[in-house]
């Protein structure tokens, strides 16, 4: 992973029948050869992965993936992160920081108990800004209308870069076209390989096929079609509650099982 | 040979044809006239000694026809099952010219299977070591014929592997029904006992490139990454819901093992009316993999007609038995999705054949105003995979020509870089199993004379 840059991301399976699942890399500590990842529980994958315990291991993890984050001096930047997003945000602006910009980080998340890396966050940028949709901490809104609020301030804004739900990153692209300030954002189409051999991963930007994994996953968000996006994330919805279902009775079945051994 | 009948297999997927028995392998070899001057064996691209391997069978020396098979080729559990024979070493069998020819792929297969079967698969000699490393990229047919051969030529041998299984196409791409993961298995579980480490798991070009190889140390490289960028049609409506690569769709269903979804965790959608797009070994593997999982019509939509296609004979034959549709002349020009962005149906056009093309077949031509739509709401796309850019994009000074193979030397596999090597696929352009071993064991001997010279 040595080589892993901003913008990269991961594939890995828990287990021999589980699937390969896309992680952006969070943060990355070479020395120690520490890969971070966080994740959002929302399926049958993510689940089992939240119920690993400290020393369980992985069937294995492939990358850095994808092409890296485009890093210049641009002049003032603006890093978005809504929900999950927050974390590949971080090692963004982080590398934005470093070649000299200056780098406003906009971070937001339903309330302030999702609120995630705040911290780090705002070590890695210049000035933060917290968000939350219930007004429980922060600006009382949505990530996008702070970024609004400082386009319509008239404040230079150079470059916009964004990781969230595809809902907010659309709802984003639409704020900053008027102004016409540079957007980049990261997709997450369904993956397989995630090497380019599958085409799962395929999105149409400007009118043009691409694969995500291995021509993005950034892409000019101005460009984008989001409704075949939104659309694509949904194909196996039904398999989706299948798998979902099917662990948590095997969960609750282990856990009736723990149980019925237990000394009374 | 006997086989499942098709109103059964369609239900599994188990391979299809039994193999022989020794009394069926005896008998069937005796057929042959051990020929003084055997034609089969130039058409065999590894020009296996077929009389000599043959003769041993018949003489009931299974493991000794085994071991012959092997000098020459080092899959013939996997080349038994998959080559395309009826076009190569059996097609010009002389007994082909007034009967059938002698089955030499079912008794390549039956040797193979008997020794890897009888666990008396015994460890060749290996040369003294010689201090030299060789990685190899790529795990497929290419990669793993090189990595046989170096080893025991007492080389030190790394194969790295994108994906998290080795095998190539073997394990991603034909199906379970047709060359069982098992046997792929074996042959990668013997070279790892040979001394062959395979690093899985592992991109080159992303975590480490051919020039970080041989900074660390390797003295040559071989790139047997194979043709694995899946093309598309290019028409609207082609990235709605149901439309699959041939690529995804395989990979998905073999890799992944989504045929016991959920007990394995990768799904796949499997409509009830499936239309695979090409003619090809991977268009049948596709379609034949729709039935399985529970199309009530699967079609092969093609826009030459059937003597052009280039699948196997066996493989149409086998589709066909199992009640593949076939429509000929037929191109795709549109599809038609729902609101929630699913597909709903294809629009198609007739052809007809007009003067040959480049390739020698005639050109398929557009019937004017002969559109009509078909309902369906899966598509698979096989209609060929170029070569993946991620290695030669990130080495500088390997050639490659305009359609973005590896420019190789075909009788040594020599690329533009010294040092490196390439064989397979990702210089031919899709072709076979044993094409694509046979460059490897040419690139195999030309690395070792290399290495001798360092
Ligand atoms: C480049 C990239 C980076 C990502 N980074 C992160 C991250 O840092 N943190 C995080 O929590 N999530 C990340 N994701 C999303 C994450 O991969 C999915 O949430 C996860 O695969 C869902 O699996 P599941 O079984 O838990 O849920 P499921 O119930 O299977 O699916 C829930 C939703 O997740 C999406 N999804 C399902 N399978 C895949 C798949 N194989 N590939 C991509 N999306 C899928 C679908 O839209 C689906 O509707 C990333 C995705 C991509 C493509
Ligand atoms: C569905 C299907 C059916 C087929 N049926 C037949 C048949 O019946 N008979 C026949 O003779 N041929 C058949 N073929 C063709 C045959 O499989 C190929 O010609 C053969 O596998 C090519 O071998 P190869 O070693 O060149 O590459 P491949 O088998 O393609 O293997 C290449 C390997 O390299 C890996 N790789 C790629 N890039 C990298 C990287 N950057 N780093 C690390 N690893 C990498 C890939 O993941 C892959 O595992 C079929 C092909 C397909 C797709
Ligand atoms: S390797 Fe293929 S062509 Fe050669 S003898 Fe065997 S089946 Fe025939
Ligand atoms: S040509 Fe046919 S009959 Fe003659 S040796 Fe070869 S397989 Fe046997
Ligand atoms: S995930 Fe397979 S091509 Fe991108």
């Amino acid at each position: 992973m040595e080589k892993a840059k901003p913008g990269q991301f991961v594939i890995l399976r828990i287990d021999e029948p589980g699937e390969r699942i896309p992680m952006s890399i969070a943060d990355l500590d070479k020395k120690n050869g520490i890969l971070t990842i966080v994740f959002q529980e929302v399926g049958k994958s993510t689940a089992q992965l939240g119920s690993l315990k400290e020393g369980d291991s992985l069937a294995d993890v492939v990358g850095p993936l994808g092409t890296p984050t485009h890093i210049e001096k641009y002049g003032n930047c603006v890093c978005v992160g809504g929900g999950i997003g927050i974390a590949p945000i971080h090692p963004v602006a982080k590398a934005l920081k470093e070649v000299g910009n200056q780098v406003t980080s906009i971070i937001g998340a339903r309330n302030k108990e999702l609120l995630i890396m705040e911290e780090e966050s705002r070590a890695s940028c210049d000035n933060l800004i917290i968000s939350t949709d219930d007004g429980s901490y922060g600006f009382h809104g949505f990530v996008t209308q702070v970024l609004a609020g400082i386009l319509e301030k008239g404040e230079k804004v150079d470059f916009v870069f964004s990781v969230g739900p595809v809902l907010m990153m659309r709802a984003l692209a639409r704020v900053t076209l008027p102004y016409k300030v540079r957007t980049i954002i990261s997709l997450n189409p369904i993956m397989v390989d995630g090497t380019g051999m599958c085409g799962a991963c395929r999105v149409t930007v400007g009118n043009q096929t691409k694969f995500a994994c291995v021509d993005g996953p950034d892409f000019d968000a101005h460009l984008v079609d989001f409704e075949e996006l939104l659309k694509r994330q949904r194909m196996y919805l039904k398999e989706e509650k299948v798998a979902m279902d099917n662990f948590i009775s095997k969960m609750d079945q282990s856990a009736h099982h723990h149980q019925s051994h237990k000394p009374s | 040979m006997p086989e499942q009948p098709p109103e059964q297999r369609v239900k599994n997927f188990k391979e299809v044809p039994f193999g022989y028995t020794e009394e069926l392998a005896k008998i069937e070899s005796q057929r042959c006239l051990f020929c003084k001057k055997p034609l089969c064996i130039a058409g065999c691209p590894v020009e296996i000694d077929i009389p000599g391997f043959i003769k041993l069978i018949a003489e009931g020396d299974y493991i000794g026809a085994a071991k012959k098979l092997k000098e020459t080729n080092s899959l013939p559990a996997v080349c038994g099952r998959v080559c395309p024979q009826e076009d190569q070493c059996e097609k010009v069998c002389i007994l082909s010219k007034k009967y059938e020819p002698v089955a030499i792929g079912n008794l390549e297969r039956f040797a193979a299977d008997y020794e890897r079967e009888a666990g008396e698969i015994e460890i060749p000699k290996i040369e003294k070591s010689t201090g030299k490393k060789v990685a190899i990229v790529g795990s497929g047919p290419a990669g793993l014929t090189v990595a046989g051969d170096l080893i025991k030529m007492g080389h030190q041998v790394t194969v790295f592997e994108a994906l998290h299984k080795a095998g190539g196409v073997l394990v991603y791409g034909i199906p379970e029904f047709r060359l069982p993961k098992a046997i792929v298995q074996s042959e990668v579980d013997y070279l790892a006992k040979l001394g062959v480490e395979f690093k899985t798991s592992y991109v080159v070009g992303m975590l480490q490139t051919i020039d970080d190889l041989f900074a660390s140390g390797y003295h040559a490289i071989f790139i047997g990454t194979g043709a694995g960028l899946p093309n598309f049609m290019k028409i609207p409506g082609e990235n709605l819901n149901g439309i699959y690569s041939a690529n995804e769709y395989l990979t998905r269903s073999n890799l992944m093992k989504a045929y016991s979804f959920p007990e394995n965790d990768t799904p796949i959608f499997s409509g009830k009316n499936v239309a695979v797009l090409g003619g090809g070994n991977t268009a049948m593997d596709s379609v034949r993999t729709a039935l399985r999982l529970g199309a009530d019509n699967a079609y092969i939509v093609y826009r030459r007609s059937r003597t052009e296609m280039p699948a196997r004979k066996d493989e149409i034959h086998h589709a066909e038995q199992e009640g593949v549709k076939f429509d000929f002349l037929t191109a795709p020009i549109k599809f038609h999705g729902t609101e929630d962005g699913w597909l709903k149906s294809m629009e198609c056009i007739q052809m007809k054949l007009g003067e040959p093309d480049e390739s020698g077949r005639r050109r398929p031509v557009p019937v004017e105003g002969s559109n009509y739509i078909m309902d369906v709401d899966t598509v698979i796309v096989a209609i060929g995979n170029s070569s993946n850019p991620l290695v030669p994009k990130t080495t500088p000074g390997l050639d490659i020509n305009k359609w973005g193979n590896i420019t190789a030397d075909p009788e040594t596999g020599q690329t533009s870089r010294r040092g490196v090597f390439a064989g397979g696929d990702i210089v031919t352009g899709g072709a076979t199993v044993i094409l694509a071993a046979g460059a490897g064991k040419k690139a195999a001997r030309a690395i070792d004379a290399y290495l001798k010279t360092l």
